[in-house]
């Protein structure tokens, strides 16, 4: 039974096609991932910078994600300092958002009168971010798979309308859908004809090892702290300069040094709140000029909009 | 009940479903007792009355059922009293303003102007539909939000999650109403996956059942009976017993339309990880019950509560819930691996990167404080001979130095309620009284919590308290009103339980002054006054709040505490205990009327009746009565006689702590006191004669002061 419940599951790539189909076909444009280092899928401007303002966005997208403390050399079944977020953005939220959410884990196989889903609260909040939103973690028997978030402030400013944000743990949910304990068991993807296919192992395990000890043992203190300090002054510039996607590109660098000096465990305690503050104060205000340099095309598309 | 409306009884059931996304479990009690409070206001303000209702919430609706209300309000007449026809006009324009109506429209009675307004009833149905909407409007959640198109406003509708229907139902007719875009129907939905699709609701009396048979169970308080007996079911059906957990039960049930407790196991090699993180790890991430083994020890199974009735009965669930909890508990027997590769003593060395508050240091300095006060400072103050001192000093010091210490340790990280617990774990080796004494530190946590097991925990859990207490009074961080972030109550009540349930002699003004505040504080000159005294005076406080649910009066304490240096928590409530019987004797009570006239005379003749403070020198405010005095009747003698033995043998028990005693020295006063109020006139017209008799008051009441302020008491 077991074996034909594999075969008949879908590998990791086939569960994103069957997502980014799912999604495609309820109006999401499906962009690319991100071309920079960041911790979560919320950090693409696709959602931080575009969830603000009164213009409908509806976009779906993976996002590689970089966690360096969670890196465990590969040896932990669950844990990987970089995974896939699958991430969804509807603007403003629709009333079905719940069902098309669930419509998605029946897409990708997952039975509701088999397996217990569940929305338990979970409020979500992004200190760097200056972020935060209400939903739920969703759980299939007893794990998270989703969270789910109608975020209600980003950058510290209103969502006018509020925008409805799905992350999807990737492997999490292949994991389940596959029935494998160890993530690097995953079938990346299925043999065809000749061609073997690849497990998640054969993919990421050497990074794991070796990101792993670049960031906790390896890498640069110095030039961290300079490449943050270089950051912070480079997304000030472009703020003064009126570009706000080129400067918000400088605070998710500066988000993640700040990530990496952690993981090389040398930021105190006392310093770190201080840290944080300074990558919330770069979100912000890239947030702030997004908004500066947008709103007057907002307000004549929207009249009444407001900030 | 018979109630009759324009001559025909008419009362009809009403039902209000507020269907939204799911509600977060822990805020449904709240929410229920939120509707009740506005469904009551708003019909009271209608002048409806509601009688019995019933409300209901499940993770998706929030329910309520009214029965028997009456179709239609009451006309009432209402009638205002206005100005005098006199008046000046802006007076009467004023009354016109108020009440609606127009000058003719008054009636003048006798020279004063009279409204009288006339409300016709109205119809039940028409005042619910303002109301649904107002409720819904008002509606207080702990946290709300916005959401979908209108959210592009502002002035959008606010709810915990998004609301998605309204039933109302008002007999078998709808009550229309709107409010942010959803709009009242008989429509309503069933289970989420057993039952997708709308359902019609005909009336309140067939809600429940409809509901039923779409798989939601509405009564919140049947889920829960459903829960606590399904988990206790599945555990004894494999031979073990459910650990009850009223909070899971309802946090499940707040989870749930559909509740199924379904019993799974885990594998028994995670049973060397300690029971408590088994425990908290199933029931905080999990929400899981766990269960024991026939001899009462944790065994390895799990229930968890799904919310659907599977296809497969669950087998599959289980298999899925069964991997979860051996990820989480794979992580907790890494940490539980990963702590004890290092002593308590080399954690211990971070706990100086960690401030425990901004004005007073790291934590580390914090344990330098606490080691200090326990190994150094208590055993002399708690009165131990030198050697015992000297035998203990060491596992003080071991203990309070590692006190802290598994607060950097992988596993409270996760789980900071296991702090204490865990160091207790880690310091297994070092010998069961030093251990216990680290698990112990936070003990007593509440009024009906354990006291720290052994005499090092006792010292330890003191020295701790002392620290916090010291520290955040001498910063002038006090608790005020409903504030206390630092927990200082609790501190407080500690304390004081520790000291008086373990017997412990020790000056609270000793234990709180000569502490060397630039040194152990840091204080790098930051303005600093003694707080000791208010130190005191507030742990007296909480001692009073304490003792009342032990019938101890807390006047009583206020009399024994106000002579002054009575800070011997043990000796003030005997002192206090041997006060209220006798205050509860004939004599006593005689005794507190004879002190209080003579109070009252004495301070008509401006002699202060205050008792000398403890340490003050010498009584010069009364003036005492010559022992001899010529003008002296057989009455002044008595009394002046039974003051002479009265005085040191009160003096005498209360220096050898015969509290009794010393009240039956007071006892013996109560006849001649008597007798000289009724022998005797106070204000006699020689002045002599009056002074002496006032010396004779000011010395009775010095001898009653010398066991307790009587002024204090109150009756």
């Amino acid at each position: 039974m077991a074996d034909a419940a594999e075969t008949k599951s879908l590998s990791f790539q086939d569960m994103i096609l069957t997502l980014h189909a799912y999604w495609g076909a309820r109006g999401c444009a499906i962009l690319q991932p991100y071309d920079m280092r960041v911790g979560a899928g919320t950090f693409h401007p696709a959602t931080t910078l575009r969830s603000l303002g009164p213009e409908p966005w509806n976009v779906a997208y993976v996002q590689p994600s970089r966690r360096p403390t969670d890196g465990r050399y590969g040896e932990n079944p669950n844990r990987l300092q970089h995974y896939y977020q699958y991430q969804v953005i509807l603007k403003p939220s629709p009333a079905d958002l719940q069902e098309q959410y669930l419509g998605s884990l029946a897409a990708i196989g997952i039975d509701p009168l088999l397996h217990d889903i569940r929305f338990v609260e979970d409020d979500w909040e992004s200190p760097t971010l200056g972020a935060w939103g209400l939903g739920w973690e969703v759980w299939c028997d007893g794990m998270e798979v989703t969270q789910f978030t109608y975020f209600q402030q980003m950058g510290g400013f209103d969502c006018k309308p509020v925008a409805g944000e799905l992350t999807y743990g990737l492997e999490r949910l292949a994991m389940y859908i596959q029935n494998v304990d160890n993530v690097y068991d995953l079938r990346f993807s299925d043999p065809v004809g000749d061609v073997p296919g690849v497990s998640y192992g054969d993919v990421f395990l050497e990074n794991e090892k070796q990101f792993s000890k670049w960031n906790f043992e390896v890498a640069d203190t110095d030039s961290l702290f300079a490449g943050f300090k270089a950051a912070e002054a480079e997304c000030q510039r472009a703020i003064a300069a009126n570009v706000p996607l080129a400067a918000y590109d400088q605070a998710i660098e500066a988000s993640h040094l700040f990530n990496l000096l952690q993981a090389r465990g040398v930021i105190s305690v006392q310093e770190r709140a201080n840290y944080m503050a300074r990558v919330r104060d770069l979100a912000k205000g890239s947030c702030k000029a997004w908004i500066d340099s947008q709103s007057d095309a907002w307000t004549a598309k929207y009249p009444g909009w407001t900030l | 009940m018979d109630r009759e409306i324009s001559g025909v009884d008419a009362v009809t059931d009403f039902l209000l479903e507020l269907r939204s996304e799911e509600i977060p479990a822990r805020m449904q009690a709240g929410a229920r007792a939120e509707l009740d409070k506005l469904f009551r206001a708003q019909m009271a303000a209608a002048g409806i009355d509601v009688g019995d209702f019933s409300i209901w919430s499940t993770p998706r609706r929030l329910a309520l059922i009214a029965k028997g209300l009456l179709d239609a309000t009451a006309a009432v007449s209402e009638e205002l009293k206005g100005p005098r026809s006199s008046a000046p006009p802006q007076a009467l324009e004023g009354f016109l303003r108020k009440t609606g109506l127009t000058q003719d429209q008054l009636e003048d009675r006798d020279g004063v102007y009279f409204a009288v307004i006339d409300k016709p009833g109205r119809a039940t149905a028409e005042v619910l539909a303002e109301a649904i909407p107002a409720i819904i409007r008002a509606f207080a959640w702990p946290k709300s939000m916005r959401w979908g198109k209108d959210s592009a406003s502002s002035e959008s509708l606010r709810w915990v999650r998004p609301l998605s229907g309204i039933v109302a139902i008002f007999g078998e007719e709808l009550i229309p109403c709107e409010v942010g875009g959803v709009a009242s129907g008989y429509a309503t939905r069933g289970h989420r996956f057993h039952c997708p699709g709308e359902i019609t609701i005909g009336s309140a009396s067939d809600y429940a059942e409809k509901l039923r048979a779409c798989h939601v169970i509405v009564d919140h308080e049947e889920r829960q009976a459903i829960i606590r007996d399904g988990a206790a079911k599945a555990a004894a059906d494999a031979g073990l017993t459910l650990v009850a957990d009223e909070g899971l039960v309802i946090e499940n049930a707040g989870l749930t339309e559909w509740p199924v407790p379904l019993l799974g196991r885990f594998d028994e090699a995670f049973l060397e990880v300690p029971p408590e993180v088994i425990q908290l790890t199933a029931r905080v991430n999990q929400k899981y019950f766990v269960v024991n083994d026939a001899a009462g020890k944790l065994a390895n199974g799990f229930v968890c509560t799904a919310n659907i009735d599977a296809v497969d009965g669950g087998a599959e669930i289980v298999a899925g819930n069964r991997k979860v909890l051996a990820a989480r508990l794979s992580d907790a027997r890494f940490f539980w691996e990963q702590d004890q590769k290092k002593t308590l003593a080399q954690h211990a060395e971070k706990l100086a990167n960690i401030t425990f508050h901004e004005k007073l240091g790291t934590v580390s300095q914090r344990v330098e404080r606490i080691s200090s006060i326990a190994a150094t400072r208590l055993p002399e103050l708690i009165g131990w001979d030198e050697e015992k001192a000297r035998t203990m000093q060491p596992r003080l010091k071991l203990a309070a130095d590692l006190a802290k210490a598994d607060l950097v340790t992988e596993m409270v990280g996760e789980f900071p309620e296991l702090q204490g617990l865990m160091g207790y774990y880690y310091a297994s080796a070092l010998g069961s009284d030093v251990a216990e004494a680290i698990r112990d530190q936070y003990k007593p946590a509440g009024p009906n919590d354990d006291l720290p097991s052994n005499e090092v925990g006792v010292l330890v859990s003191l020295a701790d308290k002392a620290d916090a207490l010291f520290g955040f009074f001498a910063h002038n961080m006090k608790p005020t009103g409903s504030k206390d972030p630092f927990a200082l109550r609790r501190a407080a009540l500690g304390t004081i339980r520790i000291i008086v349930e373990n017997n412990l002699r020790i000056s609270l003004t000793s234990l709180f002054s000569a502490v060397d505040w630039e040194r152990l504080y840091d204080s790098k000159g930051a303005d600093y006054s003694d707080p000791t005294e208010e130190i005191v005076a507030f742990l007296i406080d909480r001692l009073k709040v304490q003792q009342r649910e032990a019938g101890v009066r807390h006047d009583l304490i206020d009399a024994v505490f106000a002579l002054g240096g009575e800070d011997d928590l043990v000796r003030l409530l005997a002192r206090v205990k041997a006060l209220q019987a006798f205050m509860a004797s004939d004599d006593g009570a005689n005794l507190l009327a004879g002190y209080k006239r003579a109070a009252n005379i004495l301070k008509q003749a401006d002699i202060s009746v205050a008792p000398a403070k403890a340490g003050a020198a010498g009584d010069t405010a009364v003036t005492m009565a010559a022992p001899a005095f010529a003008g002296a009747t057989d009455v002044d003698r008595a009394l002046l006689a039974a003051l002479d033995t009265a005085e040191p043998a009160a003096a005498a028990a209360v220096a050898d702590e015969r509290f009794t005693d010393a009240m039956a020295a007071l006892a013996s006063l109560r006849a001649p006191i008597d007798a000289f109020f009724d022998g005797v006139m106070v204000n006699d017209p020689d002045e002599a004669v009056r002074a002496y008799r006032l010396g004779l008051l000011a010395r009775f009441t010095g001898a009653v002061h010398g066991v307790a302020d009587f002024s204090k008491i109150e009756g």
